[in-house]
């Protein structure tokens, strides 16, 4: 019987291992293809938001819109009809325009939250959503240090909704609808690593137009949008305390402690009742004892 | 054909029609079917059966309040959250009693492991009516999309299996009321491994549902986020539960006292007032690990602010002062004192989880999340139709106050003397 035991507690313990052995945390990073990204220069953005419009005109399909008239006057977020959105920030430069959208994490957390694989980063460098993958359970919202992927609650078929770098564009050999439609030059698009290097240079050629900065390049473990600005970027609606570790970083140790727990606590919780049940059955022995004698 | 294997078909068929009666007649209610807890439930079920008609035919945001800045609201903090906290005693039980040997509580492993596995079914199973595609529930266990990135992944896996294994538990419960005797001996020789297997996975998911938040790191207010949430998680489950076992033992005993079997009702006072040292423990120890954490985290700046209080009142008015009424309960074997701890235990856990994933979750957004009233509406109906299958169950099959049987005590040696005296 105790063996027999033995197995059943091995036979769990690899059962659990074989469903619980999630070790890789992020994203692979296809050796061969160069990652794209934009470079977003915001001291050219005039603020006409053709990108919105470029945007909903694209992907009409997915059911997003635009809207005409905005009052620039409260800060704009991206919903589940509008992917991007463009704001106008008062700074110590004065009126600043920045175009707002997912920022395409180069280790997305919304990509290791999702149970499904539904939300992945392809190895181009957009980070995608797969329709009949997702489950909607929103741990993308959730885990999103931009909060970007957005839900249609109202809906009773509802979609995870967020910029996807016009992947199926890209696929077709063009650029971004935004990019191709930006009248100011604003929007650059190219592998993320020439778009460091022109960020740079355009940093270096007029060192008093800019911040040092390029955000995107080392936030939450590089993102593939990338901005450029001539104020602080907090002054434009940046989050600028989420720090340079990738987000699925976070979860890591956790995961990492799974196949541990799974394959070393079994056996000991077996071994413990082994311990205790020899000793109560001893108890119960001598106590037989007594009462037959 | 032969005439025994006719004679056999027709015993078969006997059997099978014999079967079909007792299980119909046990379908049936026992007792007044009208009586005021029936009215009420029945028609918080009613009204929820139409919310949730409304919501799986317009959308999530026909009836909650949930929003792109709240995902997550009453239903993941409440019933997922808190509530599977709250099924922790089941496992926390099993490891007293099968694993250490404490026979002094198995009178109510049954019990708690029919609650735990109940609980899971219900408030678990509520995660379903908050998916928003939950056509596409399956696809993370069939396998065409394995996440394993995902501590939901994890979650959703261990969830699963849980269930199972407290089924397992459970089951040679199931065996003895339907009077399958050679069935009930090889499902209780499942115990000892469904309940290796339950510890294991809990140990798991109850701290992984803390990690669930480890990457909202910037969303979580900084006295409700650590990077031990996880620990935290699962040592307040530890308490969590045997506090429900408690608070649920005393409503038990009074509504089904006629169920309750001698070997609980001569020791239930002992394993209350047991129970009760044991839960004031682990409250120490997680005491203790709020205070590092809160030192580690440089926490002393927010103790000023409103949720600074907010966070002391679950501190101190719902684990510290509880703890210290669960000793002195202990000390003086004071039901009424160990009873009122356990509430206030519940009431800190309530709060604990809701302040991580609905009240200090985006605490500086500009328009906080309230759950609407339909949203309430529906998590009382859980609760009332997981009160109506458990309430079924304890009178019909054999759960209070007998054992989950382990192989080694069954047959038992009276039993077996028995049998042959007859």
């Amino acid at each position: 019987m105790d063996r027999r035991d033995l197995f059943k507690t091995m036979g769990a313990a690899a059962g659990t291992a074989l469903v619980g052995g999630g070790l890789k945390a992020e994203e692979p990073s296809v050796s061969g293809v160069e990652p794209v990204g934009i470079l977003v220069d915001t001291t050219k953005c005039i603020g006409c938001r053709s990108c919105e419009y470029a945007c909903a005109d694209a992907h009409k399909d997915a059911g997003v819109e635009v809207t005409d008239e905005v009052d620039f006057s409260a800060e704009r977020v991206t919903d589940e009809k509008h992917w991007t959105v463009v704001n106008r920030y008062d700074t110590e430069k004065g009126t600043i325009y920045a175009k707002k959208q997912c920022m395409h994490c180069r280790q997305p957390a919304c990509a290791s939250a999702c149970l499904t694989r539904a939300m992945h980063k392809t190895a181009e460098g957009p980070v995608v959503w797969t329709e009949n993958r997702c489950m909607g359970c929103r741990f993308c919202m959730v885990s999103c240090p931009f909060d970007m992927p957005k839900f249609e609650y109202h809906s009773a078929v509802p979609r995870i909704q967020k910029c996807v770098m016009c992947a199926e564009r890209l696929a077709e050999g063009k650029q971004p609808a935004c990019v191709e439609n930006c009248p100011a030059g604003a929007l650059t698009f190219g592998p993320r690593s020439a778009l460091l290097e022109q960020a740079r240079q355009r940093i270096y050629a007029a060192p008093d137009a800019y911040v040092h900065q390029v955000y995107g390049e080392d936030e939450v473990g590089g993102t593939g949008w990338l901005y450029l600005a001539s104020v602080p970027f907090a002054q434009l609606g940046f989050r600028t305390d989420l720090g340079t570790t990738p987000f699925p970083t976070y979860t890591r140790e956790f995961l990492y402690a799974v196949p541990v727990v799974l394959t070393v606590v079994p056996p000991l919780l077996l071994a413990l009742s082994r311990a205790s049940r020899a000793r109560a059955e001893a108890q119960t022995d001598a106590h037989d004892e007594e009462g037959n004698a | 054909m032969t005439a025994v294997s006719q004679s056999g078909r027709a015993l078969v068929a006997a059997e099978l029609r014999r079967f079909g009666t007792f299980v119909l007649q046990e379908l049936k209610p026992k007792g007044r079917v009208l009586t005021p807890f029936n009215v009420i439930s029945g028609a918080i079920m009613l009204v929820a059966g139409v919310l949730l008609t409304i919501r799986f035919a317009k959308g999530l945001g026909a009836i909650t309040n949930l929003s792109q800045d709240y995902p997550w609201g009453f239903w993941i903090g409440f019933d997922v959250i808190t509530g599977v906290a709250f099924a922790g005693g089941a496992y926390v039980l099993t490891f007293m009693v099968y694993i250490l040997g404490q026979e002094k509580y198995h009178p109510i492993v049954r019990v708690t492991v029919l609650n735990g596995f109940l609980a899971y079914v219900f408030y678990a199973g509520a995660l379903l009516l908050d998916l928003g595609r939950p056509w596409n529930v399956i696809n993370p266990i069939i396998g065409n999309s394995f996440g394993v990135s995902s501590v939901l992944f994890l979650v959703a896996w261990h969830f699963m299996l849980y269930m199972m294994a407290e089924f397992v538990e459970f089951s040679p419960a199931v065996a003895e009321w339907l009077g399958w005797r050679r069935v009930r001996r090889f499902l209780g020789g499942l115990t000892l491994g469904a309940v290796i297997f339950g510890i294991t996975l809990s140990l798991l998911h109850q701290s992984g549902l803390g990690a669930l938040y480890l990457m909202a790191r910037d969303k979580v207010h900084p006295l409700w986020y650590s990077e031990f949430i996880p620990i935290l998680f699962l040592v307040s489950s530890i308490f969590a539960g045997l506090s429900m076992v408690i608070f649920e033992g005393t409503i038990t005993h009074k509504v089904f006292r006629h169920r309750v079997g001698a070997a609980l009702h001569g020791s239930h006072d002992d394993i209350v007032v047991g129970l009760a040292r044991i839960a004031a423990g682990t409250m120490f120890v997680y005491l203790f690990l709020q205070l590092l954490v809160f030192v580690h985290g440089q926490r002393w700046s927010y103790l000023g602010t409103g949720l600074g209080a907010w966070y002391l009142l679950e501190m101190v008015g719902l684990v510290a002062l509880p703890a210290a009424l669960f000793i002195q309960g202990y000390r003086s074997r004071d039901l009424r004192v160990i009873r009122t701890a356990a509430v206030l235990t519940l009431l800190g856990i309530v709060l604990n989880r809701l302040n991580v994933s609905v009240i200090g979750f985006k605490w500086y957004a500009p328009v906080r999340y309230i759950p609407s009233w339909m949203e309430i509406e529906v998590t009382l109906a859980v609760i009332a139709a997981e009160l109506w299958v458990f309430r079924w169950v304890v009178n019909r099959m054999p759960v209070l106050g007998t054992a989950v049987g382990l192989v080694r005590e069954e047959p038992s040696r009276e039993a077996r003397a028995g049998v042959l005296a007859a």
